[in-house]
């Protein structure tokens, strides 16, 4: 739009590129910032970041702040590093973002493609979902993770996660699913397909965009959660979020700022890797259905 | 025993009647076109005889069962969509075959089948295209395909020429009925479009408002109208109601039309009989743009035939022929007239009507007198 107007002539044109491109450019400079201190910084020694300030850049490429954060740095009394804890992120994330994104897909096609009596109440009521606060939900929670005997595990977290993360798949999945042409279910029904089969000759593989969306959205939710992770584990089990917090407020004597800038962008890689790998998907599965394909 | 048939069936939604009480019924092999304005319960009957509707009440039969309960995948039909609903992700074989698939037929009987069904519809260089890369027509064949390579004994057709421009729609149309005379299955088709009704099928059902106004052969419907609406409804440009008043003339009945300064009292034999408890009363004449033409000299003494000069509001030359507007009791009517005949607006011209097909219907309840 802003295109189209100063598109009258050609200078008027080239001045309104420049504006846009010189806003663009200092938004980027705004975000970046933060990224690059960090990088910066868990490059440095700690001389040189008591010396220098913020934004100087570093003497030499040292990667030792990186060692020590991944491998022996102390989080609380043990002094592993991060490594044990990413692996136990990993070890939670992956299934609890395949079973919700699996649940969500299932959800979102029997919400959509099977409408039921009081289909739409149901929906709604998975909707109220996505507005309950996590704080909420801890104590009754807990007691279930006790009364299903999988408190403290690796299994009750996903279970958590499963559950939280299931009414915001379901809202991306019914979304898209309503974009896709009821005709194509009532062909497959009159070709003798049945419900699985519909789904998963058919609708599953016409799901890519929006399960790479629900894959990244959940990856980000449960991989940067905190809250859960610090109230249903416990120990070496905890997850590399946890960990972060620990290893920044351990204390022995100095604080080794290189090595908790290197330790937080640890803990962010993976995130920022599927966005890397699956963002201009996220951006197409968000906007499918307004083009249709 | 035929091929389908419906007894009194029902649909209702939230206590809504969709449909009220519908018959019909066809022989074996018999193209049946269910034609009526958006709303009016055809496309529901359609689905309801797929088994993607539930039937409220009534009985729906193909061939000699009763399919009232039975899934879609067990009565023996295929479909046509108007989306064409082909499978996105499947090439155009897959898209063939995948009902087969389903159905556990042998992998070589399946690539027969699939070459057989490309063959008729010359689809054979399509086969390893997806349904993106492919063209309307080119869609409506493959969604043909995946219809008839099963051979079902009813095929369903929803509006398939509804998306295509209106020449593939032609073209389309003249393949569909070749396709049926080739291979003789029933068919069931739906069209709000009266033209593709009158050219495809064998049996025509008009319906308004969830009831069969009409059922019967394209010919009857289109000179025997049962009531007003379907007299409307069938024919392009549709026929013409002139409002007139009943009068005796020469022993029989005839009704009463002024045009220009002039009066003429056309008389109806054909329609004597039951004209007569009309008389002096208002009813509805219904004449078809094509009964109304030049004068024609050796025609002139035959007594179905009456002459009279009326002034022209209008021509609107189509080509073969020129509509030619006439006022008739405060109406404009529609006269289709030869182009070398046709006069200019402003001027007046000589018309032949032709009455032994005219029809007369009751202004108040729309149901046919005569």
């Amino acid at each position: 739009m802003a295109d189209m107007s100063v598109a009258h002539t050609a200078g008027a044109s080239k001045a309104g590129r420049f504006i846009i491109y010189g806003l663009l450019a200092l938004v980027c400079l705004y975000y970046l910032m933060p990224l690059f201190v960090m990088l910066s910084t868990s490059l440095k020694s700690l001389d040189e970041i008591r010396a220098g300030n913020l934004l100087s850049l570093p003497g030499g490429f040292r990667t030792d702040a990186w060692v020590k954060a991944w491998d022996s740095a102390c989080t609380g009394v043990q002094c592993e590093g991060l490594k044990g804890f990413f692996w136990n992120s990993v070890s939670f994330v992956v299934p609890a973002v395949v079973i919700s994104t699996m649940i969500g897909a299932f959800n979102g096609y029997a919400l959509t493609m099977y409408r039921f009596r009081g289909s739409d109440l149901v929906f709604g009521m998975l909707m109220i979902g996505c507005f309950i606060p996590f704080q909420v939900v801890l104590l009754p929670m807990a007691q279930t993770l006790g009364a299903m005997g999988i408190a403290n595990s690796t299994v009750g977290l996903v279970f958590v996660h499963v559950v939280y993360g299931a009414a915001f798949t379901t809202l991306f999945f019914r979304n898209y699913y309503v974009t896709i042409p009821d005709e194509l279910v009532k062909a497959a029904k009159i070709d003798g397909a049945g419900f699985l089969r519909i789904f998963f000759s058919i609708i599953l593989p016409l799901s890519v965009p929006i399960i790479v969306v629900s894959v990244i959205w959940q990856f980000t939710q449960v991989w940067n959660d905190f809250l859960f992770g610090v109230v249903f584990s416990s120990g070496d089990r905890q997850p590399i979020t946890v960990a972060l917090n620990n290893l920044v407020n351990t204390s022995t004597g100095v604080k080794e700022y290189n090595v908790d800038m290197a330790a937080a962008i640890i803990a962010a890689l993976p995130t920022l890797l599927v966005y890397i790998v699956a963002g201009k998907y996220f951006v197409r599965g968000l906007t499918a259905g307004a083009v249709k394909g | 025993m035929g091929a389908l048939s419906i007894r009194d069936v029902r649909k209702s939604y939230h206590g809504n009647e969709i449909l009220k009480g519908i018959n019909l019924e066809i022989e074996k092999g018999e193209f049946l076109i269910l034609v009526g304005p958006s709303g009016c319960g055809k496309s529901t009957l359609l689905s309801m005889i797929a088994g993607l509707d539930s039937v409220t009440s009534g009985e729906i039969r193909i061939g000699d069962r009763v399919v009232n309960d039975l899934s879609p995948k067990d009565r023996d039909i295929a479909m046509v969509f108007q989306s064409y609903a082909l499978y996105p992700n499947m090439t155009v074989r897959e898209n063939i075959s995948f009902g087969l698939q389903i159905r556990k037929v042998p992998a070589a009987e399946q690539a027969r089948i699939v070459e057989r069904v490309a063959n008729t519809l010359q689809i054979g260089h399509l086969l390893d295209r997806r349904p993106s890369q492919l063209s309307g027509g080119q869609r409506q064949r493959v969604a043909m395909g995946r219809a008839i390579s099963r051979e079902p004994s009813l095929f369903l057709f929803d509006e398939p020429l509804s998306n295509l421009d209106a020449k593939l729609r032609v073209e389309m149309r003249t393949e569909i009925k070749l396709l049926h005379q080739r291979m003789g299955t029933s068919i069931v088709y739906v069209t709000h479009d009266q033209i593709e009704a009158m050219t495809l099928g064998d049996k025509i059902a008009v319906m308004k408002a969830g009831e069969v106004q009409q059922f019967g052969t394209p010919q009857e419907i289109y000179d025997n109208p049962a009531n007003l609406f379907v007299a409307g409804f069938m024919g392009s440009p549709s026929m013409n109601f002139i409002p007139a008043k009943v009068e005796a003339v020469g022993g029989g009945y005839g009704v009463k039309l002024e045009s220009g300064q002039r009066t003429h009292v056309f008389p109806v034999p054909a329609a004597d009989g039951k004209l007569k408890a009309w008389e002096g009363r208002e009813v509805l004449f219904g004449i078809r743009p094509e009964q109304i033409t030049h004068k024609n000299a050796s025609r002139a003494g035959l007594p179905q035939f009456q002459t009279a000069e009326m002034p022209i509001r209008l021509t609107e030359p189509t080509g073969p022929d020129t509509m030619v507007l006439v006022p008739i009791n405060g109406k404009d009517v529609v006269c289709r007239v030869h182009p070398a005949h046709a006069g200019q607006p402003g001027e007046s011209m000589e018309l032949m009507f032709d009455l032994s097909k005219s029809v007369f219907f009751d202004p108040a309840s729309e149901q046919r007198i005569a």
